[in-house]
């Protein structure tokens, strides 16, 4: 590290401010190279301060902004400040878009000895650039049926409170969304937002994500990793498919509720937490406490605020709305004129039970938006796997809705239409284990659309292909 | 195996989808079995970086940052990835065929690079 710039710049003194700043911050010196980031980039990184002292900052902030360094040396040279957009690809692998303002620090003769990078967070500019100001959304939460306002009335009066908040609800209704509003609203929105789905890793996969490790813990642990309690210090920690928690793993949770404090593991130091916990599920958690698979004491713990998303079967005057509003959403994203369903595809869209909630119907709207080519969007340009659930479909058991929650976890703002069909593709087939006739029947495809599907994606192997030719 | 490193100059390319240099090598389990070979590609592109993955025959993947999308593809395609690595693409390389590098490592060379 450059000498000149611990002269200037003391680190203790220097950190402990920039942790009170809400925005991801790195100070490097004239080596390009970190000196400090606060907790929030750390948070944003997954990175540890102690681990990254000394590295090159691109390999940090994983930009695509630096140029090898260049946009870098030019501000170090020019001593003037820069703004520029860009993104990054965080510590739980999403690319973030970013404005970043590259400020020269400038010693005692004024000579500049190194850079603040100071990172801000698009994603809500880029996501609200197509939606209009709408009295009938929160965020992106969006309907106007009387359910939907009740749960838009209680979104605030949550989000001024410190306690745990249980989401329930179907897959498909937005408890990820809602959560995330409630942090966003609430004092705590400067702080990092947490996100970890506890039915997704193993048990001790968990223990550690959650907790961290002291090096030394066990085979591997070679360096301490703060867990995600310490991660979202100051925020709010969101614990998806709480209901699948295991159980031993629930007494710990429900120690660190108690007393805000824990043990990482392997640690002999006691760790102090300030986390707001908000919890989700879509499964029945009162009848797995019956069951003995929840911890009683841990529901009633969580359960102080309860919140239950309403499934869009029962949303009455909603399903309309927001065909309407994604349709209008979709159109002006892909340059498209305005389009209308025609009286016929209407009736068939509102008879539907949409079993994956509003993700599938606004999937439905997208699908239909990139296929018509006309004004009217007809039968015909509806998604066929739909005429084979018209017949009454009964809401699905909330164990039951698995399956279909995998199939329909893709969409994510901003993709188009092939992108999200490719990503529905590919977890399919890891969730069937690539099995491609099981695949089809969940995408409710042919086994031959599904073929052809995937070398429109270039999901197919060459040598499959040349096989393939070899045989026609 | 058939080991794939993303780089850039002579460490890890901090980003997959950034990367316009690989080198591709083969270890038997005990040693490379030949000259790593670099490739320099035309472009950034992620997708066009995945499609030479998959038609190398690649099975391991030694990357920096990587977008879902993709970590979820070579997963469904049975390619391991080791993503997160800071570092030399030497030790890396050195890491991977002694079977200890792990996602998120942040290598001794970490602090000497650029």
């Amino acid at each position: 590290m450059n000498d000149d710039f611990s002269v200037h710049f003391p680190a203790v003194a220097v950190g402990n401010l920039l942790d009170s700043i809400p925005h991801g911050i790195a100070v490097i010196d004239r080596e390009l190279k970190i000196v400090l980031i606060n907790e929030f980039l750390e948070a944003l990184t997954g990175l540890a301060l102690a681990d990254v002292k000394g590295v090159y900052v691109d390999f940090v902030l994983r930009s695509n902004i630096a140029q090898r360094g260049r946009t870098f040396r030019e501000v170090l040279a020019s001593g003037e400040p820069l703004v520029i957009d860009g993104d990054i690809v965080s510590r739980d692998r999403r690319k973030i878009p970013m404005q970043f303002t590259l400020s020269p620090l400038r010693g005692d003769e004024d000579e500049t000895v190194g850079l603040v990078i100071v990172l801000d967070d698009l994603t809500a500019v880029v996501a609200s650039a197509g939606l209009s100001a709408d009295h009938d959304q929160t965020d992106s939460i969006i309907g106007q049926s009387p359910k939907m306002r009740e749960v838009f009335d209680l979104i605030p009066l949550m989000a001024h409170t410190e306690a745990s908040v249980l989401i329930t609800g179907e897959t498909g209704t937005g408890k990820d969304k809602v959560a995330e509003a409630i942090h966003q609203r609430s004092s705590r929105a400067a702080k990092p937002f947490i996100k970890i789905n506890c039915g997704a890793l193993p048990e001790s996969l968990l223990e550690s994500e959650l907790f961290g490790y002291v090096k030394g813990a066990f085979t591997g642990a070679v360096k301490d990793k703060p867990g995600m309690f310490r991660l979202a210090q100051g925020g709010t920690l969101f614990l998806t498919e709480i209901g699948d928690m295991p159980l031993p793993l629930q007494v710990k949770l429900l120690s660190v509720l108690d007393d805000r404090e824990f043990f990482p593991l392997g640690g002999e130091k006691k760790i102090k937490v300030d986390v707001r916990i908000i919890a989700a599920t879509h499964r029945p958690l009162k009848q797995r406490v019956a069951a003995g698979e929840f911890r009683e004491d841990l529901y009633y713990r969580l359960n102080v605020l309860h919140l239950h998303l309403p499934p869009l079967r029962e949303r009455e005057t909603d399903t309309r709305f927001l065909l309407n509003h994604f349709l209008r959403l979709f159109a002006e994203r892909t340059g498209n004129s305005a389009k209308t369903f025609s009286d016929e595809s209407l009736a068939l869209l509102m008879d539907y039970a949409f079993p994956g909630n509003i993700r599938e119907l606004r999937n439905i709207v997208e699908y239909c938006v990139n296929i018509c080519q006309s004004r009217r969007i007809e039968v015909e340009h509806l998604p066929k796997y739909l005429f084979s659930r018209l017949s009454p479909v009964a809401p699905p058991a909330p164990a039951a809705l698995e399956p279909e929650a995998r199939t329909m976890q893709s969409p994510a703002s901003g993709k188009d239409w092939l992108a999200i069909e490719k990503d529905l593709i590919i977890e399919t087939l890891t969730q069937t284990r690539g099995n491609r006739t099981k695949a089809a029947e969940i995408l409710g495809w042919g086994r031959t659309t599904l073929w052809r599907k995937l070398k429109t994606h270039g999901l197919v192997n060459a040598p499959e292909l040349s096989n393939t030719k070899e045989a026609a | 195996m058939k080991i794939l490193l993303t780089v850039q100059d002579n460490s890890i390319a901090p980003r997959f989808d950034q990367a316009t240099e690989v080198i591709i090598a083969e270890h038997d389990g005990r040693r490379l079995t030949a000259e790593p070979r670099t490739i320099i590609l035309p472009h950034r592109s992620a997708e066009e970086l995945s499609d030479l993955i998959v038609k190398e025959g690649v099975q391991c993947v030694v990357c920096g940052g990587i977008e879902d999308s993709f970590h979820k593809f070579f997963t469904w395609k049975k390619i391991t990835v080791i993503d997160g690595v800071i570092g030399a693409h030497a030790e890396a390389m050195d890491k991977v065929c002694a079977g200890e590098l792990r996602p998120g490592a942040i290598l001794a060379s970490a602090k000497q690079g650029e």
